[in-house]
């Protein structure tokens, strides 16, 4: 890796600094101006990079605004396979003049710049350790091109163009990309072809080759390239959802978005029928209420929503832990509290939503590590939600939600059956078996339920959020609520057998030293986990996948002498849950806490826990140390 | 109360309907509101309603809010499924549950306070939307169970029981009803059962968003001199538009009027609703000259009754939504998991 030592705000030192070489191991980053049309430009570069059979890692780091604000997209290229934020920038694509201080800036020393030699700029202007790559971009797509917005979209294509033959991606691979990408919409290929060509026959006549390369590799395997929004979308349709009641927020929309689209190509019937429905409701407490009225009618539903949307919909949570309602809310995190930073990621409503609501009310937490997992506790999700007959969230963030992964492909078992839990049907009721709402008939504190118009004189009962006795009737009886509120923790104690089990990776050598993370942390952890490693540092590792937590989290933690903790929120939610949960001495979780609104980078996770080491272990320190 | 079990006597020579059930069988808990309370003389008046039109008692559900209205979809029709939601969110709970299983015939029962306080924008949307749903709001202005403060519905100048005089525009929920698009709007008195039956079997019958305001009087807070909302008030102040008989398409139509005195609408079900016309002028097909009716009454101090618009060609949200037959609730695993090669070909476009 190049220049591991130097983090992003290090003034550069250097005056003859030898440029960076690598193969098949960089970072290049696009800066450029919001709504210019960058966007698909910068995507095909990243996925030319797969097609050539190279891993790439890609972020979109873009700002709360339709057109004008900056933004970027940073691909990282590793054919080891790591593939979280590396930290750092190897060639910068800088087409933003807003940004180009701190683009240039941000760049490696090494490393490489490219720009819009259009207009000349001042020598000052520049770094002296960093290899300038001008391109006339402006004037050579003038040249060719007469509509101002066709020049704005293609002067992107053209320097997609200018780095294909500098870094040796292959024509063919964009040529085909582009295909497929205007396929019905033939018309774009030629024009769009013709930018490339222009921006990379410039290069091969006029810049000089440089140190960073792509070779043709065979490391992307049967992966695929998706977002994670697009997966748990995908997999609300596998896992039978009927219904989405939802309202646009940041991240979350393109769930929503996902939903219809493949609703619309697997869910209709022939003559033009849905067998799904999707209403876009007035605000987030009536999405999370229609979700609660389609789930106790016997259909799978859910919403999406983010932090601020959680925060609205918690009166209705607690109706759905008390009177026993199904539902699904993917969260899709982004920073907080209140507005926060719409478009940036952080893993800051656990604790909002682990305890939503007023009273003593818990929630269950699927954390997905990545977009196939998104897939997987999509689906899972609605089993769990009929199961248990309770609100289950799916805990994405922005940054698995909204960012393309490279991840393992979406898998279902063909023999696998929609578990709708555990309810009483026409021939049941006929048959006289017994029904009470919220009896515990099975010993594991889930009760039966029915589904409205089931049977014309047996199995009707009255949902309510106030008290109610076992076979829900109102009931201000102490003894009543005692046992429903008894029955529930017990039911709380049965799910944690059936949420998806953590994730635990052994140091090769004993080591009194654990980290436990979650969901998005996973890429720069493993990165990080093999660069300590390298450096003589072990340490067990367990990616926690769910709330409530099962009895091997709270094993690993009393098995080391201190666990950190690393999570992207201020406050340490995981630790705070973790020991409000398990009894554990805080003593013994050493916090790692990045919640910049950026994706956690293996340098920081490096550098904090090497510091922390270095400070001596947690378990020595005096009870209350940090 | 609600501890004690109502008891359970079929007469055997009660009335039955075609279906076969009696009255009793659409009877709820007994109700815990204060005796004389107006609410008590609607839930009468559905349990009627339903009998009426041989509505099979289990094919109803019945949903409300919180608040003394909302507490009575416990007094009626228990072999119905029933849903008491959060505060001012019954529209949007009913709205989900129409959507999974759209075979089941829809009731909402608010009040003023869950439905024009709180809740008064899950009420506008869910009307917008066409869900097909009959919304009863049990009117009578005044916050029973926290006793005795004003509602959104209170007449401005009208006193609260202590005296304190309200200052704030009222909201009508009838004419905010016909300018959102409800396709069954009408007002009703819960002291005028031969009136309000019709009505509500009109509804439950209507395929769209039909909406009845009941005026019903709080016989612990708001029913004193002073009051827009008491029995006395109500009766001196009541004009009705029409009189209503519905004839569900089983029973044989009598014509019982002179046809110069009827007008008949035939809803989808082909249910028909007679209207015997008291004002000469009143068209229930229009509803901008609805609207401007109950402007011009309202000036006039006048409480307008009866059935003031209804579209029986109404569309409703399936409609919009483009769902299957089947209710989406009855759906199987074959209808809702795409086979194995979708995801093959969705994977093979990810690369």
């Amino acid at each position: 890796m190049a220049a591991a030592n130097t983090t992003e705000n290090e003034a550069p030192l250097y005056t003859m600094t030898k440029p960076l070489a690598a193969t098949n191991d960089f970072v290049v980053k696009f800066a450029n101006v919001n709504g210019s049309g960058s966007a698909s430009a910068n995507g095909l570069f990243a996925k030319a990079v797969l097609r050539m059979g190279v891993p790439v890692g890609a972020r979109n780091i873009f700002p709360s605004n339709i057109q004008g604000l900056p933004t970027w997209y940073e691909v990282r290229v590793n054919d080891k396979g790591w593939l979280g934020r590396r930290g750092g920038v190897d060639l910068m694509a800088a087409m933003n003049p807003q940004t180009w201080e701190d683009d240039v800036a941000s760049i490696e020393p090494g490393g490489y710049l490219l720009y819009d030699s259009s207009k000349p700029l001042p020598a000052s202007r520049f770094r002296d350790d960093v290899n300038v790559i001008g391109a006339p971009l402006t004037e050579l797509i003038a040249a060719q091109f007469t509509n101002p917005r066709q020049r704005q979209l293609f002067k992107n294509i053209c320097y997609v163009g200018v780095l294909a033959h500098l870094l040796g991606i292959e024509t063919e691979v964009v040529k085909d990309l582009l295909r497929q990408e205007f396929k019905g919409k033939d018309k774009l290929i030629e024009p769009n072809f013709k930018a490339f060509e222009i921006g990379r026959a410039y290069a091969e006549a006029s810049i000089a080759p440089i140190g960073l390369k792509l070779r043709r590799s065979d490391k992307v395997g049967d992966r695929i390239f998706v977002e994670g929004n697009d997966a748990a979308g995908l997999g609300a349709v596998y896992g039978g959802a009927t219904f989405c009641a939802w309202y646009p927020i940041t991240p979350s929309t393109s769930l929503a978005e996902a939903f219809q689209k493949y609703c619309n190509q697997l869910r209709v019937d022939a003559d033009g029928k849905n067998r799904f429905a999707i209403v876009q409701a007035e605000d987030e407490i009536a999405s999370i209420g229609m979700v609660m009225g389609a789930g106790w009618a016997g259909s799978r539903a859910f919403t999406c929503t983010s932090g601020p949307g959680v925060s609205l919909m918690t009166e209705f949570i607690g109706l759905s832990y008390y009177a026993e309602i199904p539902a699904v809310i993917f969260d899709v995190q982004r920073g907080g509290p209140s507005t926060g930073m719409p478009t940036r990621t952080q893993q800051s409503d656990i604790l909002s939503c682990a305890y939503a609501s007023h009273g003593d009310t818990k929630h269950p937490l699927l954390f997905p590590g990545n977009p196939t997992e998104c897939f997987e506790f999509a689906a899972k999700s609605f089993d769990l939600a009929d199961f248990f007959q309770t609100t289950i969230f799916v805990m994405l963030e922005l940054d698995i939600g909204m960012q393309d992964w490279l991840t393992e492909p979406f898998k279902w078992d063909e023999k696998r059956t929609l578990n709708r839990g555990k309810v009483l049907s026409y021939e049941h009721l006929e048959q006289g078996v017994p029904f009470g709402r919220y009896r515990d008939v099975d010993g594991d504190a889930v009760p039966y339920r029915t589904y409205p118009g089931t049977h014309p004189t047996r199995g009707s009962y009255f949902t309510r959020g106030t008290s109610h006795d076992r076979d829900a009737r109102y009931s201000e009886k102490g003894a009543d609520y005692v046992e429903g509120m008894q029955r529930l923790l017990r039911k709380w104690e049965t799910m944690k057998a059936h949420v998806p089990a953590p994730i635990r990776k052994d140091a090769k050598r004993r080591t009194p030293d654990g980290v436990i993370y979650i969901g998005s942390t996973d890429p720069a952890m493993e990165e990080a986990l093999a660069i300590l490693e390298e450096h003589g540092i072990h340490l067990d590792a367990m990616r926690v996948r769910a709330f409530p937590f099962c009895d091997e989290v709270f094993e690993f933690i009393r098995s080391h002498e201190q666990v950190f903790v690393v999570e992207q929120n201020r406050d340490a939610q995981l630790k705070s849950l973790l020991v409000n949960e398990g009894g554990v001495h805080p003593a013994r979780l050493v916090s790692v806490l990045h919640y910049d609104g950026t994706s956690i980078t293996a340098r920081f996770i490096v550098k904090e826990i090497t510091d922390k080491l270095k400070a001596g272990h947690a378990a020595a320190m005096p009870e209350g140390a940090k | 109360m609600t501890y004690l079990a109502k008891p359970k006597l079929h007469h055997p020579s009660l009335e039955k309907n075609t279906l076969g059930f009696t009255r009793r069988d659409y009877e709820g808990r007994i109700s815990t509101l204060c005796a004389g309370c107006g609410h008590d003389s609607i839930s009468a008046a559905i349990v009627q309603a339903c009998f009426e039109i041989d509505l099979a008692p289990h094919r109803l559900a019945k949903f409300s809010g919180i608040g003394c209205s909302s507490k009575t979809p416990d007094y009626f029709v228990s072999p119905a499924h029933g849903f008491n939601a959060v505060h001012g969110r019954m529209p949007s709970v009913l709205t989900g549950a129409s959507i999974a299983a759209k075979d089941l015939i829809y009731l909402g029962v608010s009040g003023d306070g869950d439905s024009a306080s709180i809740g008064l924008g899950q009420f506008a949307h869910a009307v917008r939307r066409g869900v097909n749903m009959t919304y009863i709001v049990e009117n009578n202005g005044v916050y029973g169970l926290t006793k005795g403060q004003f509602s959104a519905t209170s007449d401005k100048g009208s006193k609260a029981k202590k005296g304190l005089e309200n200052k704030d525009s009222p909201i009508d929920l009838v004419m905010l009803g016909l300018q959102l698009g409800a396709t069954y709007v009408g007002r009703s008195f819960s002291g005028d059962k031969t009136q309000l039956v019709p009505l509500i079997k009109g509804a439950l019958s209507h395929k769209g968003t039909a909406i009845i305001d009941v005026i019903s009087p709080c016989v612990a807070f708001n029913n004193h001199v002073g009051s827009t909302k008491s029995f006395d008030y109500v009766r001196e102040h009541n004009e009705a538009v029409n009189r209503m008989d519905v004839i569900t398409p089983r029973a044989p139509i009598h014509a019982e009027y002179e046809p110069g005195e009827l007008r008949e609408v035939t809803q989808h079900d082909g249910s028909v609703l007679r209207l015997r016309k008291i004002e000469e002028d009143y068209d229930p097909s229009r509803r901008n000259a609805a609207l401007a009716y109950l402007g011009r009454k309202a000036q006039a101090g006048e409480i307008v009754t009866g059935l003031l618009y209804v579209d029986p060609e109404a569309a409703d949200l399936h409609d919009g939504l483009n769902t299957v037959d089947a209710p989406l609730n009855k759906l199987t695993d074959a209808d809702l998991i795409p086979p194995l090669s979708a995801l093959e070909s969705i994977n093979a476009r990810l690369r």
